[in-house]
């Protein structure tokens, strides 16, 4: 990671998409691009690998379901086999249906919860955290490709500016 | 434009035929006296080295009381013979109606899923409205067939309709009190108004959208759009009568609310699969060249969807009659558990488990095969569901899957493929002048 980073700002994401193609073409890492909104294709226009976080969800919906078939065996069947209303609670299957509302919350539950968690430490995003905004007018209408320099530093700015910047910097990054 | 491609054209006539020729047998093996009846299912038993089949068909008789409550004390072995007859003779008569509508309501939940389109204006499914309406086309045949076996069940062909014999309905106050609404020309009637409403909005909405082709401005597609909206208010109302009245009246001492909207959810997932089906055939045959795996994806998302639905609805059914375990609703699913407990089962994985870990990858809903495989099973398990709904009430444990239901099966589903291939090859697959074509053809999710 470069400690001298090119800033180069767009105000059209079209553009930006064209830019980033280009600046790929020309086999330059771009190190991070911000938006004030999502852009379609971006992704895929910079090569990021897909996400992998609706596989974490399942994995952890299925925890959630053994929590609920554990804890409801447990408590109804194993601990105090009481007869309530005359339900059979003499096996879990036998008494299975009337679980099914607790199953079911309980694996979305777990699957939305621990999947936004999930979310937030792997985009390390929490209260208090200092925002990293290399520009504040990246969350209004301006988007902002950034590029590690080493030592190209003029090739890299007319480049950029050839795919339509409006605004080229220079500048050391501090986090 | 669509050419039939011969193999398939003979494939359904050999369906066709096949089909026809186990069905005969199963009527021609049919007992017609009592002593007859008696006979199959002593043979039966022995194969089964076991006394359990005639404890079950007397439980069986004493919970549904289908026939001759009155008549119990004073010869319980006689009803019960009469009874078992009346569910052997039934059987070829179950197994052409089950399978008769199966097919009919994958062509009516085509027809829905095409009207929600149209009324809900997407941008995805215009270039799948040919195809649609290629299947929606079984309608009128589908149609008229399941009226036919209703007319020929209230003109005492069989027994698959209980209240439709006087007889019972004299000796059962149940069915009395219920004799305003479950009347046969009052049903026929009723049957009739459904089918012709459901198939005009069929032919008128086709004729409308191939107008749309020829003409030059949006009119047509417009007045299409009224009508499918106009058509999801009636079918709504009609299909929930129409549950009632073909299949929960099968089982006329028992009654559930949300009956209706489970039969739909059934016939909403199965045409939504036979969608999929057969845009992914006419795409590896090379038609529908527009067609993309984005649209393949949206098909199984839909199928995947619809059938967690199904599976909410079923068991919205079965956990509060099985929680309040009323006496006269429960027997239902006593009947099913006790006599038709692998269809029962069986059903519930095909139709829900199989589809959630199959279809639940996004990337698998691209996959031809892996959507193709997954239908079929759906396909089948909607099949088991009808039986599930139909047989108990009509041939209780003396059910099997044999030569009339696969006879059935393979006659219907051959003359499905028939009609709707052939409807296919009488319009260009590509709608011209949609309004949404052109999303449709870059339709990329």
């Amino acid at each position: 990671m470069a400690s001298k980073v090119i800033q180069a700002l767009y105000n059209d994401d079209d553009v930006l998409m064209h830019a980033v193609k280009k600046v790929r073409a020309e086999h330059h890492h771009i190190e991070e691009v911000y938006t004030p909104f999502p852009v379609h294709g971006l992704d895929k226009a910079m090569g990021l690998a897909g996400t992998r976080i609706a596989i974490t969800s399942f994995m952890y919906g299925c925890l959630g379901l053994t929590v609920a078939i554990v804890m409801m065996n447990y408590i109804m069947i194993k601990d105090w086999p009481q007869d309530i209303g005359g339900k059979p609670s003499f096996s879990y299957l036998e008494n299975m249906p009337a679980f099914v509302p607790i199953m079911f919350e309980l694996t979305v539950f777990f699957a939305a919860h621990l999947m936004v968690i999930t979310f937030y430490l792997r985009s390390r995003m929490w209260p208090f955290k200092k925002a990293e905004n290399p520009d504040k007018r990246t969350t209004d209408d301006h988007f902002l490709m950034e590029i590690g320099v080493h030592d190209n530093e003029k090739e890299l700015a007319d480049l950029l500016w050839e795919t339509g910047a409006v605004e080229v910097k220079v500048t050391e990054k501090e986090f | 434009m669509y050419t039939f491609s011969n193999r398939l054209r003979i494939g359904s006539f050999i369906a066709m035929a096949l089909g026809a020729i186990l069905l005969v047998i199963g009527f021609v093996s049919a007992p017609s006296t009592v002593e007859e009846a008696k006979a199959m299912v002593a043979v039966h038993e022995e194969g089964h080295g076991g006394g359990h089949a005639e404890a079950a068909v007397e439980s069986q008789g004493e919970e549904q009381g289908h026939g001759a409550q009155a008549s119990h004390e004073e010869g319980h072995d006689a009803s019960h013979d009469t009874h078992l007859l009346h569910q052997l003779q039934n059987r070829p008569w179950s197994a052409l109606y089950v399978a008769a509508f199966f097919f009919f309501m994958i062509s009516l939940g085509v027809l829905a899923f095409y009207a929600i389109q149209r009324a809900a204006q997407a941008g995805w499914s215009p270039l799948l409205f040919r195809v649609m309406e290629g299947i929606t086309g079984y309608l009128v045949p589908g149609g008229i067939i399941v009226f036919v076996i209703l007319v020929l069940s209230s003109l005492h062909m069989n027994h698959l309709f209980v209240w439709m014999d006087a007889d019972t309905v004299a000796h059962d106050e149940l069915l009395q009190g219920k004799s305003g609404y479950l009347s046969t020309t009052f049903f026929l009637i009723r049957a009739a108004l459904f089918l012709g409403g459901w198939i005009f909005y069929r032919e008128y909405s086709r004729k409308l959208s191939l107008a749309q082709d020829a003409s030059d401005d949006n009119s047509n597609f417009v007045k299409n759009f009224r009508w499918s909206a106009g058509f999801l208010v009636f079918y709504l109302v009609t299909e929930s009568m129409m549950s009632w009245d073909w299949i929960m009246s099968l089982d006329p001492h028992w009654f559930s609310t949300l009956f209706g909207w489970y039969v739909f959810a059934s016939m909403f997932v199965s045409g939504i699969t036979v969608i999929a089906m057969v845009t992914i055939y006419l795409k590896s045959r090379g038609y529908l060249e527009n067609v993309n795996n984005s649209h393949i994806h949206d098909l199984a998302k839909f199928m995947f969807g619809i059938s967690i639905f199904w599976t909410y609805l079923w068991f919205s059914q079965f956990m509060l009659i099985w929680y309040a375990d009323i006496p006269e609703e429960v027997t239902y699913y006593i009947a099913r558990f006790q006599d038709y407990k692998l269809p029962f089962f069986g059903m519930l994985v095909m139709n829900f488990v199989f589809p959630l870990l199959v279809l639940m990858n996004s990337d698998y809903k691209r996959v031809n095969w892996f959507v193709v495989m997954a239908g079929i099973v759906v396909l089948a398990g909607h099949y088991l569901d009808i039986f599930n709904m139909v047989m108990p009430a009509t041939v209780g444990d003396q059910w099997y899957i044999g030569l009339p239901e696969i006879g059935g099966v393979l006659f219907f589903g051959g003359l499905f493929v028939f009609w709707v291939f052939t409807t296919l090859t009488k319009a260009p697959l590509q709608p011209k002048r949609n309004p949404f074509i052109e999303e449709s053809k870059h339709f990329h999710y």
